[in-house]
């Protein structure tokens, strides 16, 4: 079984309502099943009610399987990253610091690296994510390129992105305006205002829309 | 480099049990297929091993291991917690029970079962242990370990049931163990949707053959007159042989990987007693500095490139995983707000009514 090539997974955190039920569905999935591996962030811009659900972009050149020492941690031949393997990974959390979109988690209890298996359970057998089926404003949504054209005729996908001088590329596309003239994503743009030094000065609405956000849990 | 330790091994290995067996004087010819299978699984299991150990990451903790654990200021205490971890993690897999009751009752029956039936069989097969009778009474027998007597007992007591039959009793709990993890394998949809033929259920195969085949033996000679037990012999022979050849390239090879996580234990350790790491963005402690940093190498090393020549932030390194989370979001924010385009103007409707 593998996950049909005309399926992707699309991303598009700005559509994010909050209502936690990719949470919940993710606790569902049976690769790891009671255990969501869905991080929904809490962003306070300044009062703002954006938060962001991120999940494994499953890396064409896995950052985490590469640092990690034991080897455990797989792709398979259609591009999913897998969980570390049970018996190998030995709980060093190097695949939880490297991962450039922060996505491992590090269970303790069981010493073990677990993250988004992409639901292979499901997927690979063409269905969709947990947390793609029950999203109500498909910030995560499964399917063809054709579908998500025809949903959002605005937007297009990119899986290119930049951190410094590294280049990543994805499984996972994330959909970006149809108008930005960018053909990937440039992480650190986040770090300062392009909107000129005149916005940068009005701090709510900097840290509205460009700053890095303000954090709080 | 990594051939020629695996060499040094064998080489090693055929020295003790040349000395170990007396020059061979209480070496049992009819296992010679058995010292061979454990000679080419020593090869190839150093070799392997040599191999993982200079993969950039594993090197980098192989050597900080040994470093944080040798510390003259910590030693001791060091050597108190390995004995503790030892007992917890090895002797009690305590955290593969956390995982889940069938998963640590599969595991702890199978490896006891591999090491009981280990500690008899390879001491056996290399000559380095061997039982003579006692006296003229023929009714004890005496082992000899490396050509020492080291205890007596009488063929027909508990004791002695109890050891010549400690091949049967290992069998119990492989097959046992080995059973419990098929039954998982086969109905849990974890491992259905995850798991590998050649990583999974071959070596739940393996040991359930040679458990069976070593009980069949058993069986032939104790309530069968014998009957067969050329064959099973040699079934036997070619199961254990089997599993000894594959032992180094498939999932069994974890069984010398794993000792590995001992030794990030105490670099976690050191890492705690040690300065932190804060977050360039949030300020927030995320790590240990020395893990950062090893990790920052580790990457060079591996040919990534998450610097930034220009700016304050000299990796992304620096950032912690939360931080990592919100700047991909954000960019993509600031990517909708500079199309000067409202962000989410589309309304959408379910894939079927498009």
């Amino acid at each position: 079984m593998s996950v049909p090539e005309s399926l992707f997974f699309f991303l598009d955190p700005n559509r994010c309502i909050g209502c936690e039920s990719c949470v919940q569905a993710c606790s569902e999935c049976d690769t790891h099943k009671g255990h969501s591996m869905i991080h929904l962030e809490r962003v306070n811009r300044y009062e703002s009610p954006q938060t962001i659900p991120v999940v494994c972009m499953h890396c064409d050149s896995p950052t985490c399987a590469e640092v990690c020492p034991a080897d455990a941690i797989k792709r398979t031949e259609d591009g999913v990253v897998q969980t570390a393997r049970k018996p190998r990974c030995i709980a060093c959390s190097n695949c939880v610091l490297a991962c450039p979109f922060g996505v491992p988690k590090m269970n303790t209890d069981y010493e073990l690296m677990m993250k988004c298996d992409m639901c292979y359970d499901r997927t690979s057998e063409g269905k969709r994510p947990m947390c793609a089926t029950v999203c109500p404003s498909q910030a995560l949504f499964f399917g063809t390129h054709a579908e998500i054209q025809a949903l959002r005729p605005r937007s297009r996908s990119l899986n290119t992105f930049q951190f410094g001088r590294q280049t990543i590329h994805t499984k996972v596309q994330m959909m970006v305006p149809r108008e930005a003239p960018v053909m990937h994503i440039d992480v650190a743009a986040a770090w300062h205002d392009p909107q000129g030094e005149d916005e940068q000065d009005d701090p709510m609405l900097s840290a509205a829309l460009f700053e890095l956000p303000v954090l709080s849990n | 480099m990594a051939a020629a330790v695996g060499l040094a091994t064998t080489a090693l290995m055929v020295v003790a049990i040349l000395i170990g067996s007396r020059r061979l004087a209480h070496f049992d010819a009819a296992l010679v297929g058995y010292t061979f299978a454990t000679l080419f699984a020593t090869f190839g299991i150093s070799y392997r091993f040599t191999i993982w150990l200079q993969r950039p990451p594993t090197a980098m903790y192989w050597k900080r291991g040994w470093q944080v654990f040798l510390r003259p200021d910590s030693l001791g205490r060091n050597l108190v917690q390995w004995l503790k971890r030892l007992g917890a993690i090895f002797f009690a897999n305590s955290f593969i029970w956390r995982r889940g009751i069938s998963r640590g009752a599969a595991h702890w029956l199978v490896m006891w079962g591999c090491i009981l039936a280990s500690a008899i069989t390879f001491p056996l097969v290399f000559g380095w242990i061997h039982f003579e009778f006692t006296d003229a009474t023929f009714q004890s027998y005496t082992a000899v370990m490396f050509g020492f007597p080291v205890f007596s007992f009488g063929i027909h007591s508990i004791p002695g049931y109890l050891i010549f039959h400690g091949l049967v009793w290992a069998s119990f709990l492989v097959i046992a163990g080995v059973m419990i993890a098929m039954r998982r394998r086969m109905v849990g949809h974890d491992a259905r949707a995850l798991q590998r033929f050649g990583e999974d259920f071959l070596p739940l195969i393996l040991l359930y053959a040679v458990s069976v085949t070593g009980l069949m033996l058993v069986v032939s000679y104790k309530w069968m007159n014998g009957y067969a037990y050329d064959f099973l012999a040699i079934t036997h022979a070619v199961t254990v042989i089997g599993t000894l050849l594959w032992m180094p390239f498939g999932k069994l090879f974890h069984i010398f990987q794993r000792p590995a996580q001992l030794g990030v234990l105490f670099y976690k350790d050191a890492g705690r007693r040690g300065e932190q790491a804060r977050c360039v963005v949030c300020s927030q402690e995320y790590a240990s500095l020395m893990h950062i940093e090893d990790l920052i190498e580790v990457e060079r090393q591996l040919g990534y490139r998450y610097d930034f020549p220009e700016g304050s932030v000299d990796h992304y390194q620096r950032v912690c995983p939360r931080c990592r989370r919100l700047t991909v979001a954000a960019v993509q924010t600031q990517l909708w707000a500079s199309a000067a385009v409202p962000a989410q103007p589309e309304i959408s409707a379910p894939p079927s009514h498009s």
